[in-house]
């Protein structure tokens, strides 16, 4: 009785970190969006909002030294895995404090001493490259396991198969995550794949067992991966999650997303992760109170990483030409 | 000392590599049990394992992203491309990913991988088996380019790029894979970034690389037949570029020739000229001039594909000319 009072406060402590994640993951991607309408973040960036629970129920399944590989909507993986709001959000805004000193931006999160080993944005190059990461694992005999994120439109272009067979083939400690929004960027992924799950509907071609999962809801999501990550640590090969879920806003900054039916949103918005999840803990005992100061910490979090990232410098051309190669330089010639 | 032909040294300069670091690991189509299908890596199954030299599907994203990966993660891979037209199969991974990822993590993340491949033309294969894509890796930043032209720096660059801690294209002219030559005994390495001054002439110097340094070579004794001395350069690696000895050489002469395999345009003669015009122009006393495969694709047969390709022949006639115009 007593070990399963034990386990049963565990377990209530990971689901109050889960949310307190994925506050933090809307809380921050609000904030980006805020700057990016400051005219404060340049380029392009691609934002979670909606799918937290996918983010935070994945990483919270994670050892600290298993490896993500994530793509260009990534900042959420990133954060999940612990690496503080200040340096993403200044790299977000090209600052010299950000966390690769603003060389990489939005779509190119790394934190290799969080085990954040690259966003990756060209589709679908990053699921091989996963792939070599489980097999340094496998050789070196660590029990490491990466866990590679992408989207449902990536189930279209060849690296996904080359990776998914590839993975099988070698038995690698991989786990694939698809994070199935329904869209790719303005067309519907229904529309131009032949299959209705476009990740797990593929899973037998390549002898695994198709895994479909609600990607709004954390708990869910937490114990397909868990099962995932805990098969590939065992040895017994990868596996192929497809989790469904609803990015709220549109594709990229530049996309409101206007060409989604109002009836589609509508029903998504009201499946919103954060709130079923709140009101999940909220029945379990979480006090009001709890939860109301876990979101407030989050908030001050964000302002003060949004005044830090703000006041970073510009990176300067001392970066410029520097770390091409190993030995921090650029030269090709003599 | 032992005669090795071009094709065995790669396997003992791999084999030199993986018994002295078991981070070497090996990956590619047909390159354990078949030992390659240039027979590149016989025997490296046998005394490596499976664990080390590994079959892989028709997957050269796959391949090449795993090595990637595992470059990342603490192993130093070397891949195997069958032939380099494949890389066009997989050249995200290559330009994209391995080339630009220590420079957009802020170095945080390094590649200590090799990629080799079967490269150009004389094999008769046509258009999709014979190109010579030297310039295509010259020209991305973050990838250093090696082609060796002899058994001997065919052991001793593999052990460089091995060693070394970025990415490296290994191309291995296809022509060359049945040549011999003595090669000492004992571990060989040599050093990336380093041309190779192969005889010494006084009337012009003459850059040559892979394939096209023994017919270089013959084309020189040739000219010294006729009483032209020139240089010959082996370049042996593009990134880097050793433009020390070059521009050293070509000023002491006054004239630059280039023998290059890949097709015209942007060949890594190109480059080459630009930097000697932009800071020698003054010690030139006549025009560059490259000596190319012409702007096309391959052709199949023999007589047409030994049209293409610099010959003995086209090379020495070339440079007789210029040098009397």
């Amino acid at each position: 009785m007593t070990s399963t009072q034990t386990a049963g406060s565990t377990d209530l402590a990971r689901q109050v970190a889960m949310y307190r994640a994925q506050v933090a993951l809307r809380a921050f991607e609000t904030r980006a969006y805020d700057l990016f309408l400051e005219n404060l973040v340049k380029g392009t960036s691609h934002l979670s909002l909606g799918q937290e629970a996918i983010a935070a129920g994945v990483a919270a399944a994670m050892a600290p030294d298993d490896w993500t590989f994530a793509t260009y909507r990534g900042h959420a993986h990133t954060l999940a895995r612990g690496v503080p709001m200040t340096p993403v959000l200044a790299e977000l805004l090209g600052r010299r404090n950000g966390l690769m000193r603003g060389k990489g931006g939005s779509m190119h999160l790394t934190s290799v001493s969080h085990g954040v080993m690259g966003s990756y944005a060209v589709i679908g190059s990053h699921l091989p490259i996963a792939c070599g990461a489980a097999w340094s694992a496998q050789y070196r005999g660590t029990d490491q396991v990466a866990v590679c994120f992408f989207g449902d439109g990536t189930t279209n272009i060849g690296a996904f198969h080359e990776a998914l067979n590839f993975a099988a083939i070698w038995r690698l400690p991989v786990v694939f995550v698809c994070e199935n929004n329904l869209w790719m960027e303005y067309t519907r992924t229904s529309e131009v794949t032949a299959v209705a799950h476009p990740a797990a509907d593929r899973a037998s071609a390549y002898g695994l067992e198709p895994i479909l999962v609600d990607g709004n809801d954390a708990d869910a999501v937490y114990e397909v991966a868990r099962t995932a990550i805990a098969r590939a640590r065992a040895g017994e090969g990868p596996s192929l999650i497809e989790a469904e879920t609803y990015r709220h806003g549109g594709h990229s900054r530049a996309d409101p997303g206007t060409y989604r039916p109002d009836d589609e949103v509508e029903a998504w918005l009201a499946r919103d992760p954060l709130p079923m999840y709140r009101a999940r803990l909220a029945a379990s005992g979480v006090g009001e109170d709890e939860l109301a100061a876990l979101e407030a910490e989050v908030a001050d979090e964000v302002e003060e990483a949004t005044r830090e990232a703000r006041a970073g410098e510009q990176p300067g051309e001392d970066l410029l030409l520097a770390d091409v190669w190993a030995d921090g330089g650029s030269a090709w010639r003599n | 000392m032992a005669q090795l032909t071009f094709r065995e040294a790669i396997a003992r300069g791999i084999a030199q590599e993986m018994r002295r670091d078991p981070a070497v690991v090996m990956l590619g189509e047909d390159v354990a049990a078949a030992g390659g299908v240039f027979k590149g890596t016989v025997g490296l199954l046998d005394e490596f394992g499976p664990q080390r030299v590994r079959d892989t599907p028709i997957s050269e994203q796959a391949i090449l992203g795993a090595a990637m990966g595992a470059a990342m993660t603490g192993l130093r891979p070397i891949a195997e491309i069958m032939f380099s037209d494949f890389f066009a199969v997989c050249w995200d991974i290559v330009v994209n990913e391995i080339a630009k990822s220590r420079y957009m993590t802020d170095g945080q993340v390094s590649f200590p991988l090799v990629i080799r491949s079967g490269n150009g033309g004389g094999l008769r294969f046509g258009a999709q088996h014979s190109q010579s894509v030297e310039n295509w890796a010259m020209m991305i930043p973050g990838l250093k380019v090696v082609v060796p032209s002899s058994a001997r720096d065919v052991i001793g660059l593999m052990a460089a790029a091995v060693r070394d801690p970025d990415p490296v294209v290994f191309l291995e002219a296809k022509a060359l894979y049945p040549t011999k030559m003595d090669v000492p005994d004992g571990e060989i390495v040599d050093a990336l970034g380093t041309a190779r001054v192969l005889r010494s002439g006084d009337d012009a110097t003459v850059l040559a690389l892979g394939s096209m340094v023994p017919r270089t070579l013959a084309a020189a004794e040739r000219l010294a037949g006729e009483g032209i001395s020139v240089t010959v350069i082996d370049v042996r690696s593009l990134i880097p570029l050793d433009t020390a000895t070059i521009l050293r050489e070509v000023a002491r002469t006054g004239r630059l020739f280039t023998v290059e395999e890949n097709p015209r345009v942007l060949g890594w003669g190109a480059e080459i000229a630009a930097v000697v015009t932009e800071e020698i122009f003054y010690d030139l006393d006549g025009p560059i001039v490259r000596i190319t495969t012409p702007h096309i694709p391959l052709p199949a047969a023999d007589a047409l594909e030994d049209l293409a390709i610099p010959s003995v022949e086209r090379i020495a006639t070339t440079i007789a000319k210029a040098l009397s115009d």
